[in-house]
């Protein structure tokens, strides 16, 4: 047992900036800060360094200036891109975390057994991913990172590539396991109804370098009913989100 | 929307997997009709198509024998069916050609061994060390383009005129593309695919083993296919080469070469293609076996 108080967030950045080594400069003064347990989504044009927020927070790249904080047991990462190693199939690649972070074998085959029921893939445990829709394939990257049950959980423009409909119903998915498991989520998108869907708070990014320019705050409780895209209040949101993007 | 409900997305569902959700549209499954066309189109593509060009090519050889040949030089160039009639109707000399062939295939199975062990160990450590590549890479285009006439003299000093110096030969000639091949795959890994490993902190053997190794398969056995048909060539230069021993059918067609013996020389050499074509169909074959459950090359 730990004596110490939870810390206030789960991440933070402090004048977070990133220069690369051929003079771009992705991040300049960026601060934002995820609490435990909340979802927050990060818009703004492409190219202003949003992804590269994402590869600090995860350790794949350091900055050049200011601070960051993870407090974090375990941090899951969902690339734009499924990242499924086409040899094995569904349930092997689900493992695959799991077994590069030397999980006991019946802890390992529970949890990855639970995952694939948590994304709704169960039946298609023996697939390969060439066999898999898009939208499927993403579904197995998720479960692979939930096995290790992430209190942080990164999303770099998870379902950018796939259609409309898969995408929002992947919401709903990805937000009921939210719900369920309660973790901290910084959420990359360019999608403003997805940001606006998922999260309690939007923040604004301005073109490269890219910082926070401002936040939206969400009002909707979670568990969310899919029916609120289609009401006036989620319009004005999206709206305002849209504004701020214009003017970034 | 409940948890046992198969995802809307979802193509290819398992035979008796749930049943579609109401409402969902009948899941499109073109795939199911491809697999049989494109069986057939195989059929057709590798084992019909070919035979034109072979009608051609024995056509062309007796026209050549025939028009540019004078009776006197056809000994050169005999005709197909004296070929067929001399080398492979006549006991004597077919049982030559085939106990040549073994000695063919041992050296070259033993070689192709050698090569695949060293050049599979050499790309490992070429990729795991730049500097080890830096260093050997060049070397190894260097043993590619020496003339093996060169070094004949040298292996047979050290080596004798039989079985290891004919192995070296074999050993030299396939070795390139093997470690080629394998470094250029385990060098062209998806880079996320490495973040991902990377983000686990993962040692390198064990991204070498779930990472690398496997992502490589593909380009590796393209390599070995390749060096396959080389060690056939590799085994038969040796041979013609290194005499002592056994007589493989590279130590023949010396032999029927010298002696004028154009029937006998033609159908060894027809023998000699033959195993190359047989052991690159075999590579093509448990490479198929081996990676063609995940990895389709893009075709059609």
């Amino acid at each position: 047992m730990t004596t110490e108080t939870p810390p206030a967030a789960a991440l933070r950045f402090a004048g977070v900036s990133k220069r690369f080594k051929d003079g771009t400069v992705a991040l300049a003064d960026a601060d934002l800060t995820v609490a435990p347990g909340e979802f927050v989504s990060v818009v703004g044009p492409s190219g202003c360094g949003k992804s590269t927020l994402l590869r600090i927070a995860s350790g794949l790249d350091d900055v050049t200036g200011g601070e960051v904080d993870v407090h974090s047991t375990s941090v899951g990462y969902v690339f734009q891109d499924a990242t499924l190693l086409p040899w094995r199939s569904v349930r092997d690649n689900v493992r695959l975390l799991a077994e590069l972070e030397g999980m006991g074998r019946a802890e390992r085959d529970r949890r990855v057994a639970d995952a694939i029921e948590l994304v709704g893939l169960s039946g298609f445990e023996k697939h390969l991913p060439h066999e898999l829709s898009g939208g499927m394939r993403m579904r197995t990257s998720l479960a692979r990172s939930m096995v290790l049950a992430p209190d942080v959980f990164l999303f770099d423009e998870p379902f950018g590539a796939l259609d409309e409909i898969t995408r929002e119903r992947l919401n709903d998915e990805l937000l009921r396991m939210f719900v369920q498991r309660g973790f901290a989520a910084l959420f990359i998108t360019h999608s403003v109804a997805e940001a606006v869907f998922m999260s309690s708070r939007v923040l604004v990014m301005t073109p490269r370098p890219g910082r926070i320019k401002t936040e939206v705050a969400v009002p909707f409780a979670y568990p969310r009913d899919p029916e609120i895209r289609y009401s006036a209040e989620f319009a004005a949101l999206c709206g305002e989100v849209s504004h701020h993007l214009r003017d970034a | 929307m409940s948890l046992e409900s198969v995802p809307l997305d979802s193509v290819n569902p398992p035979a008796g997997s749930a049943p579609a959700v109401a409402g969902t549209p009948a899941v499109l499954t073109p795939d199911a009709t491809i697999p049989r066309r494109r069986a057939v189109n195989g059929f057709v593509n590798r084992f019909l198509l070919p035979f034109p060009v072979f009608a051609v090519f024995i056509g062309g050889w007796y026209l050549v024998t025939w028009l540019a040949l004078t009776p006197q030089q056809r000994f050169m160039l005999p005709y197909p069916h004296e070929v067929v009639k001399v080398g492979f109707l006549n006991w004597s000399n077919l049982k030559d050609i085939l106990e040549a062939l073994r000695y063919t295939c041992t050296v070259t199975f033993i070689g192709l061994g050698i090569s695949i062990v060293l050049g599979v160990a050499a790309a490992i450590l070429m990729n795991q060390a730049k500097w080890l590549e830096n260093g050997l890479y060049p070397w190894a285009v260097v043993l590619q383009t020496v003339p093996i006439l060169a070094l004949t003299p040298v292996l047979s000093f050290f080596f004798g005129f039989a079985l290891t110096s004919r192995t070296i030969v074999c050993v030299v000639i396939a070795f390139f593309p093997i470690v080629s091949n394998t470094l250029f795959g385990l060098q062209s890994v998806d880079r996320g695919m490495h973040e991902l490993f990377a983000l686990h902190r993962t040692g390198r053997f064990t991204r070498l083993w779930k990472l690398q190794l496997p992502a490589a398969l593909p380009a590796m056995f393209a390599g070995f296919r390749v060096a396959a048909g080389l060690s056939v060539i590799g085994a038969i230069v040796g041979e013609f080469f290194f005499k002592q021993g056994n007589a493989g059918l590279g130590t023949n067609l010396s032999v029927y070469s010298s002696r004028l013996e154009g029937e006998r020389l033609w159908a060894t050499t027809l023998v000699a293609s033959l195993l190359g074509i047989a052991v690159f169909v075999f590579f093509g074959w448990l490479s198929r076996r081996v990676v063609g459950r995940w990895y389709q090359p893009n075709r059609g």
